[in-house]
C-alpha cells in the first residue's frame, strides 16, 4: 500500500515539476506582459545546448545549468530590445515575430550544430520502494520546481524590482511619470522569463535528445499550463500545475500516455469554457 | 508550359522518344540526357537525425555510379528536396517532383506516416517510387518497390531469440501511428504463436518525452522483455529515463541503434541490453562493409554515423541501376518487368540483396545487434538472404495483379 502511495506522489511531483518548470517563464512573459512567446521552446532548447555544452567542457552541472539559463536570459534581453519592445500592446503582431524567431533560431542551430548533440547522462543513482525503481535526480527536479515558485514569489513581492515590475505592468504610464524607467524593467522581466526556460532545458537537458527541435516538447504542457492558470504566476500557473499534475498522473497511470495528453487538452477545454480568465482570473474576481 | 504537358500527356514512350531524340542531336559530342532521381528525405525536423544519411547515401551511389560511366551510358542526376519531417510538405514536393521536375523515379519517406502521406500522389502520378527504410511491412502497390527490411525479417528473427534468451513475458511500447500500431501488432501474433504472454502494450503519441510514468507502468507488469518500438527523437527520451530509473529489463526493437544510433548519442549505460535486428550499422565487420565505410568516409568525413537508412538509400540507388539496366529502359512498366525476373540483386555493403517480384520487397541479411554496457556493440548472430515471403504467401502477387494497398496479419489481401 505504501509503495502505491509513493509511486503515486512522485508521478504526480514529476508531472507538477515538467509543467512548473516548462510553464514559469512563459507565464511571466504572458502573464505579466502580455506577449504570447511562440519562441519559449527555443529559449527552452537554448538553455539545454549552452548547459550541455558547458558541462562538457567539465564544468559541475549545477553551474553548467545556471550558465545555461544566463544564456537564456541574455539572448531575451537581446530579443526583447531588438524586436518585442516595437510590439507591446499588439499581442497578434507578437505571435508571428516570435513564432518566426523560433523558426530562425531552429534552422540556424541545425546548420550551425548538426541535427544532433550526443547527451550528457542523468546525474545521481536510482533508489526502489517495493517493486519499483526510481530516479533520485527526478527528486531534484521535483525540489527545484518548488523552491523556484518560492523565489519568484520572494522576488515579485519583497524586491525593489519586483515592486517597480508590478508598477510598470499595471500603470505604466504612472509609473514612467514617477520615474520608473518602464523600458529597461520590461527587458529585464522578458530576460527572467527567458532565462526560466532556459533553466527548465538546463535541467532536464541530462534526461533528453539534444536536437535543435527539442523545444517543440515542452510548448503543449507549458501553454495548457498558463492558458489554464490565467495571468498570475502564483495565483495561476502553481495551482494549474497541481490539477494538471494530478489529472495527468491518474490518467497516464491508468491508460497509459496517450490518455494523459487526453486529460490535458479536455481540462484545457473545460476551463476556458467556465474561466475564460483562467484559475487565477477566477481567484482575483472573488477577491474584489 | 504547353510543351511540358503534352509530353506528360503522352506519357513514358513521348519523354523517350524524346531523350532519344535529344541525345541524337546532341550526338557524341555532348554528354547523354541524364537520368533524373527525385529524393525526398527529411534534412532538418524531428527524423533529421536518422535521414540526413539518406541524402548522403544517395549522393554517395550517385557519384559512384557517374564515375564508372552512368547507368546505360546516362550520367544519374538527383533532384534533393528537404520536407522537413513534416507530411505536407511531402505531398507538395512529391507533386513538384513529378509534375515539374520530371523526375524517372522517387526515392522518398522515413517515417510510414509520410510514406502513406505520398503514396496516393504516386498512383495518381503513376510513377516509380522507391521506399528504402525499414517498416511494419504490408505495402502491396504496383508502382511501389519497398526496399528496406520488414516485420518478416526483423520481429521473426529478434522476438523468438528474445523469449529464448530472457522469458516469455513480454511488453511493448511503441509510437502510435501506424508503424507502430502495425508492428505491435507483429509483435503480438509472434508472442503468441510461440507460446509467449503479452503482459502489457502502451502506444505513445510522437513528440512524447516524459516517461516516469510508463517505466513504472512496465515495472508494474514485470515483463522479461520489453520491445520499444519509439520513433523519433522525442521518443528516444525513453532510453536515458529508464536508465536513470535503473529499470534493466533487456529490451528489443526494429528500429533503435541502426537509424537514430542513440548508443552514439546517450551516455552509457543508457542503451545497455538493446537488441536490434538491422540489415546494416556501421560496425558490421564483413570486407564489403569496412570498404563501404572508407568510401563513405571519404565523401563525408563529418558523417556521425552511417545507419542503416544511409546504406539502404544507397543501395536503393544501386537496386534502381541494376533494374534499369536489365530493362534496357527507364519506363516504369520496363522497369517493372525486369524487377518481375527476380534477378535484380545488388551486392551491398550488408550483402547481397535480391528484389523478390511478387511483393516488389526485398531480401535481406540481417544482424542481431546487442548493445553492451559501456555501448560497445556485438553482433552474436547473423541471418543470410531473408526473403520478405509474407506479403506473398499472404495473396500479394504483382506480377498476376495490379493492388495499390498496406495489408496487415489481421487484414491480408482477398485471395482469389
Amino acid at each position: 500500500m505504501l509503495q502505491e502511495v509513493f509511486a503515486f506522489l512522485y508521478q504526480f511531483g514529476d508531472a507538477f515539476a515538467f509543467l512548473v518548470l516548462s510553464a514559469a517563464g512563459l507565464a511571466i512573459i504572458f502573464g505579466m506582459m502580455g506577449i504570447i512567446n511562440l519562441a519559449h521552446g527555443e529559449f527552452i532548447m537554448c538553455g539545454a545546448y549552452v548547459t550541455v555544452i558547458m558541462a562538457r567542457l567539465g564544468l559541475p552541472l549545477p553551474l553548467a545549468i545556471l550558465c545555461g539559463a544566463l544564456a537564456a536570459g541574455l539572448a531575451g534581453i537581446l530579443v526583447e530590445r531588438l524586436i518585442i519592445h516595437r510590439l507591446y500592446h499588439r499581442p497578434l503582431d507578437s505571435i508571428v515575430a516570435t513564432w518566426g524567431i523560433s523558426l530562425i533560431v531552429t534552422q540556424t542551430v541545425l546548420i550551425l550544430l548538426g541535427s544532433t548533440m550526443p547527451g550528457i547522462g542523468t546525474p545521481l543513482d536510482s533508489f526502489s520502494i517495493g517493486a519499483f525503481s526510481y530516479s533520485e535526480y527526478r527528486l531534484v527536479l521535483m525540489a527545484v520546481a518548488v523552491l523556484l515558485l518560492i523565489a519568484l514569489y520572494l522576488l515579485f513581492n519583497v524586491t525593489r524590482f519586483g515592486l517597480l515590475a508590478r508598477a510598470t505592468i499595471q500603470k505604466p504610464q504612472m509609473a514612467q511619470a514617477l520615474g520608473v524607467r518602464t523600458s529597461r524593467v520590461y527587458s529585464l522581466t522578458f530576460g527572467l522569463g527567458a532565462a526560466l526556460a532556459g533553466l527548465a532545458g538546463g535541467l532536464y537537458a541530462p534526461t533528453m535528445t539534444l536536437v535543435p527541435t527539442m523545444g517543440v516538447t515542452f510548448i503543449v504542457e507549458s501553454f495548457v499550463t498558463v492558458v489554464v492558470g490565467g495571468a498570475d504566476v502564483f495565483l495561476g500557473t502553481a495551482p494549474a500545475a497541481a490539477v494538471l499534475a494530478l489529472i495527468k498522473a491518474v490518467m497516464t497511470g491508468w491508460q497509459g500516455q496517450l490518455f494523459g495528453q487526453i486529460g490535458l487538452l479536455v481540462t484545457v477545454i473545460i476551463v476556458i469554457r467556465i474561466l475564460p480568465r483562467g484559475i487565477s482570473g477566477w481567484f482575483l474576481k472573488e477577491r474584489t | 508550359m504547353t510543351c511540358h504537358f503534352q509530353r506528360k500527356a503522352k506519357g513514358g514512350a513521348a519523354i523517350l522518344g524524346g531523350s532519344l531524340a535529344l541525345s541524337l542531336l546532341a550526338s557524341a559530342s555532348m554528354a547523354a540526357d541524364p537520368i533524373r532521381i527525385g529524393v525526398l528525405e527529411d534534412q532538418s525536423g524531428e527524423f533529421a537525425a536518422a535521414t540526413i544519411q539518406k541524402v548522403h547515401g544517395a549522393q554517395l551511389a550517385a557519384e559512384e555510379i557517374n564515375e564508372a560511366g552512368g547507368i546505360m551510358g546516362r550520367p544519374v542526376e538527383l533532384v534533393i528536396y528537404d520536407p522537413q519531417s513534416d507530411n505536407r510538405r511531402y505531398q507538395e514536393l512529391m507533386r513538384r517532383m513529378l509534375q515539374r521536375d520530371n523526375v524517372d523515379v522517387v526515392f522518398a519517406g522515413f517515417s510510414s506516416a509520410s510514406r502513406e502521406a505520398v503514396r496516393p500522389i504516386v498512383n495518381q502520378m503513376d510513377a516509380l517510387y522507391f521506399y528504402t527504410n525499414q517498416y511494419e511491412g504490408g505495402v502491396c502497390d504496383a508502382n511501389v518497390v519497398a526496399t528496406g527490411a520488414v516485420p518478416e525479417q526483423q520481429f521473426s528473427t529478434l522476438v523468438p531469440w528474445m523469449m529464448e534468451t530472457y522469458g516469455k513475458r513480454v511488453y511493448t511500447i511503441a509510437a502510435d501511428y501506424n508503424f507502430g500500431q502495425i508492428s505491435a501488432e507483429w509483435v503480438r501474433q509472434i508472442v503468441e504463436e510461440n507460446g509467449g504472454e503479452m503482459v502489457g502494450e502502451e502506444f505513445i503519441p510522437l513528440g512524447v518525452s516524459q516517461f516516469s510514468q510508463t517505466i513504472q507502468n512496465i515495472q508494474a507488469a514485470q515483463p522479461d522483455v520489453l520491445m520499444t518500438l519509439l520513433v523519433g527523437t522525442a521518443q528516444a527520451s525513453f532510453y536515458e529515463q529508464a536508465a536513470a530509473a535503473d529499470l534493466g529489463i533487456p529490451m528489443g526493437s526494429s528500429v533503435n541503434v541502426a537509424q537514430g544510433y542513440e548508443h552514439r548519442r546517450f551516455d552509457p549505460p543508457a542503451l545497455e541490453g538493446m537488441h536490434v535486428t538491422a540489415n546494416y550499422i556501421e560496425e558490421v565487420d564483413t570486407p564489403a562493409s569496412r570498404d563501404f565505410v572508407a568510401r563513405w568516409r571519404a565523401m563525408f568525413p563529418d558523417e556521425v554515423y552511417i545507419n542503416q537508412p544511409g546504406q539502404n538509400s544507397y543501395v536503393g540507388i544501386h537496386l534502381y541501376k541494376a533494374a534499369v539496366e536489365r530493362a534496357g529502359s527507364t519506363e516504369k512498366a520496363a522497369v517493372r518487368e525486369a524487377i518481375q525476373s527476380g534477378e535484380v540483386c545488388v551486392d551491398a555493403p550488408e550483402g547481397q540483396v535480391c528484389i523478390d517480384p511478387k511483393s516488389q520487397h526485398a531480401s535481406h541479411t540481417i544482424y542481431l545487434v546487442q548493445v553492451g554496457a559501456d555501448h560497445e556493440i556485438s553482433i552474436p548472430k547473423v541471418w543470410e538472404g531473408i526473403e520478405p515471403y509474407w506479403l506473398g504467401e499472404a495473396g500479394c502477387d504483382l506480377t498476376q495483379r495490379d493492388h495499390d494497398a498496406q495489408y496487415t496479419p489481421s487484414s491480408p489481401p482477398a485471395q482469389n
